[in-house]
Order: structure tokens, then C-alpha cells, then sequence
């Protein structure tokens, strides 16, 4: 058995000062004001320059689910690839994809719509067919999918802020179903709509734009075999936050003329008054071609953060598609045409 | 030991504690998919709070007629000084890489860029002259007027705030009350404060 040890007495330095003993209240409440003051003004701020950013972890996302290896566990599989494809290696990861999207009904901040998706009921979802066709129609999403062949297109997707992405759409041409409606001889654009209903996409109920969001394509553009109505990504189908369960994907053009949450495509005589252009008239032109020749007045088109790298890359004219689409512009000027 | 001597470094630890949060989550990819533009983001968003604070404290004291905020004004301008310089550098190495031809471009030909740098260059002469020994050099009158621009500093930051969204003005028109709301106070009790004799 060891021998117990006392520890040593304390030296006299050591010991606290009666007249210190006696503030020892003073310092607890200096102590605890110090602590509380710096950890408030640390979290305040904190909070204030988090606001209306990408809030890390956003609490309440749902779990996405994993995404599929090509044509496989997918409910459309097999899915037939495109020759209009980017090597899908290239495509940027699917948490990405999922996480950081531009849809104002669900919230300005990248990373709202995630969190906000869940009061989007993407079914029963239908879509009217209506204008200038011989055969109007409303048609349920689940028709068209199984109408039309679904295949899986990998594109660049451009954003006017000067980000980009690839990602793996599944979706069909939108011309197979322009074609099966017919367009009448009037017919000169197409315009697409977004649902309206502010308790759905809460973001509605906020001014920042004019509801319900309203995008539009010349008839050659919506014909273009690229113009894709997608349903899906990465082999699943498409989530809220990227526009489900029907959207416009128009890989030459940036992001924002392509259209989430289709419940109206309707064929017109006249150009369509498509929202961004309506906004910021200066800012957002109604073709929206990408083009690192014409800036943004407020910033430069020439160059690209590709989400997922760390350095920036070169913006390709046309987003890279020009051998595709660039005919479709001869004798424009582009810079007055943005 | 004065009463209130633990309110400075509290404010200071206050102040360099977002610093840390972001430099923990830049560390441990809790920026999200763009950490650039996330990072950009925070800190110029930090800066013009801190600036906002630091133009508080006179309107504060003229309100209330307490002393102490006017201690924390040196310690929340630099703060703010300190994160617009970070902003600024993180633009410019992080999200251009140094490209310096892109970079005069954006300045020469963009307001909102060439707004921000404004406000970052009238910031530098106020952070050099912080010190005390500078306050002596310059003399309180001259050290005064120059410390003034720092109401121009707030301004351009807000303007920079403005002219930087997309659509939804709201978040920066709350800066913009709050900065013309504490302008409004210094021109209304400013000078009765002041009175006829020389400024204290």
C-alpha cells in the first residue's frame, strides 16, 4: 500500500488577497459581461454577414437520394445517351447540382431552394399546350414521358453570374413535342410559364420579380435539337430546387431562360415579355446567348467559375455549342441582340 | 481596474470572431459549393456591418449621452477596415487569380467595383492614422477632418451593397435607413453638443 501524501501547503504568494477574495463578485460579473458581450457581438455578426449567403449544412434538407450510374436504378432506364453529350466525367457532382440553384420562388439565397423545396407538389402535375397549335392541350407530365423516348443529355449549364456547371439531364427534345401539337402558320415563339401559387413557391409573395416567371424562344430555337424539356437528372427525377417536375434546358443560353416548373407552354404570334428582360431591360436580353464578347454591365462574361474548381475557366461563345446554334443568329449584330 | 475596461477587448474578441467561424468553415468546406463567392460574400457583408457599427457610436453617445461607445469606435473601423481589405483580397486572388487586365477592366468599366475599391482607398488613410501618436501629429482639428471621410467610406460601401444585387434591394435599403438614420442624429444633436466652442 502506498503511503498517502498530503499535498504541499501553498506558499503565502499564492494565496488570494483578502481584499481581491472580497471582489470576487466584482470579477464574476466582469467575467460573465466580457463573455457575454464578445460571444453576442461574435454571433451577431456572424449572423449578419451570413444573411442572404450560402448558410453552411442548411438545416432541413432533405435527404437527397443517391444518384444513379448511368441507365441504371433509374425508373426510365435505360436511357438512350446523346451525341449532344459532354463526357459525363465531366459532370458536376450531384450534392452540388442540388444545393446551390437560382429559383426565386423558393428563396434569393443559393441555398433556400433546397430547403424550401418541400412545399412544391410536383404531383398530379399537368401542362397546358395552348396558342398557336392545332392541338391544344393539357397534357399530365407522366404522358409526356412516356410519349416521347427519355434521353440522358450531359450539358454545360451556364449562369449569368458567371458560374457554371455540367449536369446530366433526362428529358426529351422539345421540338418531338412541338411537332405532335403542330404549331399553326402564326405561330413565332414559345412561351413557357412557371406555376403561380405563392403557398406552393413561397417566394411569390415577395416583389423581387414579376409572377409568375414567364421565359420565351424564337420557334427556331424551341426546334433547335438541343432545346430539351427535362424531367430528370443524374437518372432520378428532377428535385424542387431544380425546377421539377418539367423544365426548359437551353444549353447555348444562359441559365435563366431556362424555365423551372413548366404548367404553361403556349405558342404566340408575338415576342413573349419574359421576366428577367422585363427587370433589368439593360441587364437581360431576351436572347440571353452566352457570350464572353458582350459583358454584363456589371461585370465581365469572359470568363467562368465552373462550380466544384477552384479557378476560373474561359466562357465559350455559345457556351460551347456554336457549331450547333450559332446559324441561328446570321446577320444579328449580338451586342445589340443580348 | 475602471469599471468598463473589459468592454474594449470584449468588443475586439467580439469582432475577430466571425473571422474565426469563417476561417473554420473555409477549412472544413462548410462554404457550400462556391466557396469563393461565399467567402467574398461574408466579408464584404462584415465589413460594411462593422462600418455601419463603427459610424453608430457618436450618434449613439449623443443620444445617450454615455461615453463608452465612443472607445469602440477605433476597434470596430478597424475591424472594418480589416475585413473590406480581406474582401478586396479575396476578390482579387481568389476569385480572379490575379488577373490583373481583367481586373483594370472591371474597375475602369464597372461602377459597382470601382465604387468598392473607393471605399476601401478611403478607409486606408483612417486605419494609418488610428494610433494615438498620429492623433498628436496631426492635431485633433485635422485628425478630426479626415476622420470624417469615413462617412463617405459608409456611403460607398452601401452604394457598392445597392448597386451589387440582382433584384432584392431590401437587405442593402436596411443599411442605407440605418446609415442615413445615424447621419440624421449627428446633424441634430451634433451641434448642439458641439456649441460655439471648439470641438472636444
Amino acid at each position: 500500500m502506498v503511503a498517502q501524501r498530503l499535498p504541499p501547503e501553498p506558499k503565502g504568494a499564492e494565496i488570494t488577497a483578502p481584499a481581491l477574495y472580497a471582489r470576487r463578485r466584482e470579477f464574476l460579473a466582469r467575467a460573465g459581461a466580457f463573455i457575454g458581450t464578445s460571444a453576442g457581438l461574435g454571433a451577431g455578426l456572424t449572423w449578419l454577414s451570413e444573411r442572404g449567403g450560402v448558410s453552411s449544412g442548411p438545416p432541413g434538407t432533405p435527404p437527397a437520394p443517391p444518384p444513379a450510374p448511368f441507365g441504371q436504378a433509374s425508373p426510365w432506364s435505360p436511357l438512350t445517351p446523346s451525341p449532344f453529350s459532354v463526357p459525363r466525367g465531366e459532370a458536376t457532382a450531384f450534392d452540388a447540382v442540388t444545393t446551390y440553384n437560382n429559383f426565386y420562388e423558393l428563396g434569393l439565397s443559393k441555398s433556400a431552394p433546397a430547403r424550401n423545396a418541400g412545399s412544391l407538389r410536383t404531383a398530379p402535375w399537368t401542362v397546358r399546350i395552348e396558342g398557336e397549335v392545332h392541338a391544344p392541350q393539357t397534357v399530365d407530365v407522366d404522358d409526356l414521358t412516356r410519349w416521347f423516348p427519355l434521353e440522358e443529355r450531359v450539358y454545360r449549364m451556364r449562369c449569368v453570374e458567371a458560374w457554371s456547371m455540367v449536369i446530366p439531364w433526362v428529358g426529351f427534345p422539345l421540338s418531338s413535342l412541338l411537332a405532335r401539337v403542330k404549331p399553326t402558320s402564326h405561330a413565332r415563339f414559345v412561351q413557357f410559364t412557371t406555376l403561380l401559387d405563392p403557398e406552393q413557391l413561397p417566394g411569390q409573395t415577395s416583389a423581387v420579380l414579376d409572377w409568375p416567371y414567364v421565359e420565351g424562344l424564337r420557334l427556331d430555337e424551341a426546334m433547335h435539337p438541343l432545346t430539351l424539356l427535362a424531367v430528370g437528372l443524374y437518372g432520378t427525377p428532377l428535385l424542387g430546387q431544380n425546377g421539377a417536375p418539367i423544365r426548359l434546358v437551353v444549353p447555348w443560353k444562359y441559365g435563366f431562360k431556362s424555365c423551372k416548373s413548366i404548367v404553361s407552354i403556349a405558342l404566340t404570334r408575338e415576342r413573349p415579355k419574359t421576366t428577367w428582360a422585363a427587370a433589368g431591360p439593360s441587364e437581360y436580353g431576351f436572347y440571353a446567348n452566352v457570350n464572353p464578347a458582350v459583358d454584363h454591365p456589371r461585370w465581365s462574361q469572359g470568363s467562368e467559375r465552373r462550380i466544384g474548381k477552384l479557378e476560373r475557366i474561359d466562357t465559350l461563345a455559345f457556351n460551347g455549342y456554336a457549331d450547333a446554334v450559332a446559324h441561328l443568329y446570321g446577320g444579328m449584330d449580338l451586342t445589340q441582340n443580348f | 481596474m475602471r469599471r468598463s475596461d473589459w468592454l474594449q477587448p470584449a468588443v475586439l474578441t467580439g469582432t475577430l470572431a466571425p473571422f474565426a467561424i469563417l476561417a473554420v468553415r473555409a477549412a472544413t468546406g462548410g462554404l457550400g459549393v462556391n466557396p469563393v463567392e461565399t467567402a467574398l460574400h461574408r466579408l464584404g457583408l462584415l465589413a460594411l456591418v462593422l462600418l455601419v457599427a463603427s459610424l453608430l457610436c457618436t450618434p449613439l453617445k449623443l443620444v445617450t449621452g454615455a461615453k463608452w461607445p465612443l472607445k469602440l469606435r477605433k476597434t470596430l473601423g478597424l475591424a472594418a477596415f480589416f475585413s473590406a481589405l480581406a474582401h478586396l483580397l479575396v476578390y482579387v486572388a481568389l476569385d480572379q487569380g490575379f488577373a490583373w487586365r481583367t481586373l483594370a477592366k472591371d474597375v475602369s468599366s464597372r461602377p459597382f467595383i470601382a465604387v468598392g475599391l473607393a471605399a476601401v482607398v478611403v478607409m486606408t488613410p483612417l486605419a494609418l492614422t488610428s494610433t494615438k501618436r498620429a492623433l498628436q501629429r496631426l492635431g485633433p482639428k485635422r485628425w478630426q477632418a479626415l476622420h470624417r471621410l469615413a462617412y463617405l467610406a459608409g456611403v460607398l460601401a452601401v452604394v457598392h451593397y445597392v448597386m451589387r444585387v440582382k433584384a432584392d434591394v431590401r437587405e442593402p435599403v436596411i443599411y442605407a435607413v440605418i446609415l442615413g438614420a445615424s447621419f440624421a442624429v449627428r446633424l441634430l444633436l451634433g451641434k448642439k453638443a458641439r456649441g460655439p466652442s471648439s470641438p472636444a
